[in-house]
């Protein structure tokens, strides 16, 4: 185990941790705002993946792809949430893990149809491939980098987006108390639509970079989502900060797991351990703190 | 209408229910006895499931996880040359309560959102866990080759296996309907309507709730050691969220809250898989959608409407969930509040 194979690692759990960050910012703010449980959340990223590689064929150009994928992504959310999220906000939590957990299915089963149910292996855009050192004799990917960096730029946004635009006020006040928004004469059905498409392109927009690093298949949004989930639970169910620690917290600790127990323990338990690992670490944090890391939720 | 009445009635649906699932099954073939232990095996778990969403208020989202624990321990059981049903069920069972029971002990800490999550990762968890059993198959999965037998009785005939497992159904319905009718299953229902009350009277939540949880976790684990049997096979899928997902469906399509309707659930919900994967192997392309439609369309499960057109008894209500985060629907939201 050499100094530069750790810190290549390490760099893997980051930009994993930020993907991360990327799914479990969308389930944390739909939840904290709408009070939507979305286990279709895995869906939207999956579809990010099958959509570029749609748009890819029809443009055979990353340059236009990629937004293109980034759009259509938005616009299912946006009829999602007008035909099945808006009559689910005033149902109760077992009906929406159940309907959404319905759309999961259904989507799983919908890009069988349409596109195969093998998988489809996704080529790392021509311009990016290729690698640079970043420490000496340690060759990173270019791709993983350049995805780190637009995670990086994505969280930003996200960041001014809540905290600096009149937007964002309405989201910090709509997850502290969504009557008094409505009271004031917010129209809280745009804000809320607004809020799940921009869960949804975030969702994408992870899909999209990861698709050529996973492949695209039907159900891969499943183990993401699980993940996502582990995220949530650890950082504290509506808490965007929580969501970026616990991220990678949960991202960095998978990938050197990956990396470092099967070199400490040679046994046929070693794959087991790796892959509880992250669940392990749930536990306890669970142990010590009930409700997550930063609870932003108080009843 | 007089209660005596009502209890008749819903008595004489009951034997019909029955008496069917006795006749019809062998009148049709082999295939339907098959299919109808299938029901019957699906149907355990899910009513293990209702015992903690319908009556406890807990919904867990990893009761697959506990089924898939039975399902390998049954399996490996046969397989190491424990072929006595009578030392090997129980076995199962026993393995299954002591996961349900380290599980339990820890995701009963959190509550409502948090609980969902943290089943759903511990069910995962075990996933992870059977998919590396490279002694046993990994993610193939492994064959058992024969089924339990009764020492006297071998369960290798179809009809022999269906009807054991049917009369373990019965018995464990029998089972559920006195524990929540006893003063334990009272508890558990005041814990579903309002904990902080059940507390303040001296009853610790957290234990009962615990109790519960490792009594679903044993009935889900024979369920499971029952499909191995009826499968002579057990791969990682018992474990998945998937399948968690659809055992929580069968509940609702059947209706929370009885025991009589996860049954009922699980009979409709393999139906129609087998029906439509007659005519497409993408039946989940309808069977999401349906499952969108029941929540956002209908009030009542099947086992609900069946009562309601009967008369044949109080319909089970949606069951009131354990979730602090969610503000109680104000007056006029409140579905169906009448006079």
């Amino acid at each position: 185990m050499t100094l530069a194979l750790l810190i290549e690692q390490l760099f893997n759990g980051v930009q994993f941790g930020l993907m991360l960050f990327l799914m479990a910012v969308g389930v944390t703010l739909v939840f904290g705002i709408m009070r939507v449980i979305n286990l279709a959340h895995g869906s939207l990223f999956m579809i990010g993946g099958y959509f570029l590689m749609a748009a890819l064929d029809w443009t055979s150009s990353y340059v236009l792809a990629v937004p293109l994928a980034f759009l259509m992504s938005a616009l299912v959310a946006v009829v999602l949430e007008i035909i099945v999220l808006r009559p689910l906000y005033r149902r109760g939590p077992l009906e929406q893990v159940l309907a959404t957990f319905g759309l999961t299915l259904f989507f799983n089963e919908a890009v069988t149809v349409i596109w195969g149910r093998e998988s489809i292996p996704l080529q790392v855009p021509p311009l990016l491939t290729g690698s640079v050192e970043i420490i000496p004799g340690g060759a990173y990917p270019i791709y993983r980098l350049v995805i780190t960096g637009v995670a990086i730029v994505a969280g930003l946004l996200l960041y001014l987006l809540i905290t600096r635009t009149r937007v964002g006020a309405l989201i910090r006040a709509g997850s502290d108390n969504r009557e008094i928004v409505a009271a004031l004469g917010i129209n809280i059905s745009l804000l809320y639509t607004l809020v799940f498409a921009l869960s949804a392109m975030l969702a994408a927009l992870a899909g999209i970079m990861m698709g050529p690093l996973l492949s695209v298949e039907p159900g891969a949004g499943d183990p993401i989502l699980i993940l996502t989930l582990v995220v949530v639970v650890i950082g504290g169910i509506g808490s965007v900060r929580g969501a970026f620690v616990g991220a990678l917290m949960v991202g960095i600790f998978d990938t050197l797991a990956r990396v470092l127990i099967p070199l400490a323990i040679q046994t046929n338990a070693t794959s087991a351990l790796v892959g509880m690992a992250v669940y392990v670490l749930m536990a306890v944090v669970l142990l010590f703190s009930r409700t997550g890391l930063f609870a932003a939720h108080r009843g | 209408m007089r209660p005596n009445l009502v209890l008749r009635r819903r008595g004489w649906l009951l034997l019909l229910l029955l008496a069917v699932a006795i006749l019809l099954p062998p009148w049709l073939g082999t295939y339907y006895v098959r299919f109808a232990t299938q029901i019957a095996i699906y149907g355990m778990a899910a009513l293990s499931v209702d015992l903690l969403l319908g009556y406890t208020g807990l919904i867990t989202f990893g009761q697959a996880g506990l089924f898939g624990v039975g399902a390998y321990a049954g399996g490996m059981l046969i397989v190491l040359g424990v072929t006595n049903a009578f030392v090997a069920w129980p076995l199962a069972i026993l393995i299954t309560m002591l996961f349900a029971l380290a599980i339990g002990a820890l995701s009963l800490r959190t509550r409502g959102f948090q609980f969902i999550m943290v089943t759903l990762a511990f069910a995962q968890m075990l996933y992870y866990f059977a998919q590396s059993l490279r002694n046993w198959g990994g993610d193939d999965g492994f064959s058992t080759q024969r089924r339990n037998d009764l020492g006297f009785l071998s369960l290798e005939s179809h009809a022999t296996f269906y009807y054991v497992v049917l009369v373990l159904l019965v018995l464990v319905v029998w089972l559920c309907h006195r524990l929540v009718r006893s003063e334990f299953g009272m508890v558990i229902r005041g814990i579903r309507d309002n904990e902080r009350r059940v507390a303040a009277i001296g009853f610790p939540p957290y234990r009962y709730k615990l109790v519960i949880f490792v009594i679903a976790g044993g009935i889900a684990g024979l369920a499971g050691a029952l499909m191995a049997n009826h499968a002579k096979f057990v791969n990682p899928a018992v474990l998945s969220w998937q399948l968690s997902g659809e055992i929580l469906a069968m509940v609702i399509l059947g209706s929370a809250g009885s025991l009589i309707g996860p049954v009922i659930g699980a009979a409709f919900f393999l139906a129609f898989r087998d029906v439509l994967s007659d005519y497409t192997e993408h039946w989940m392309l309808f069977f999401g959608p349906l499952l969108v439609a029941r929540v956002l369309l209908l009030r009542d499960g099947i086992w609900g409407m069946l009562l309601r057109a009967t008369g044949a008894g109080e319909v089970p209500k949606e069951p009131k969930v354990d979730f602090p985060e969610v503000p109680k629907p104000t007056a006029e939201e409140k579905p169906g509040a009448g006079p």
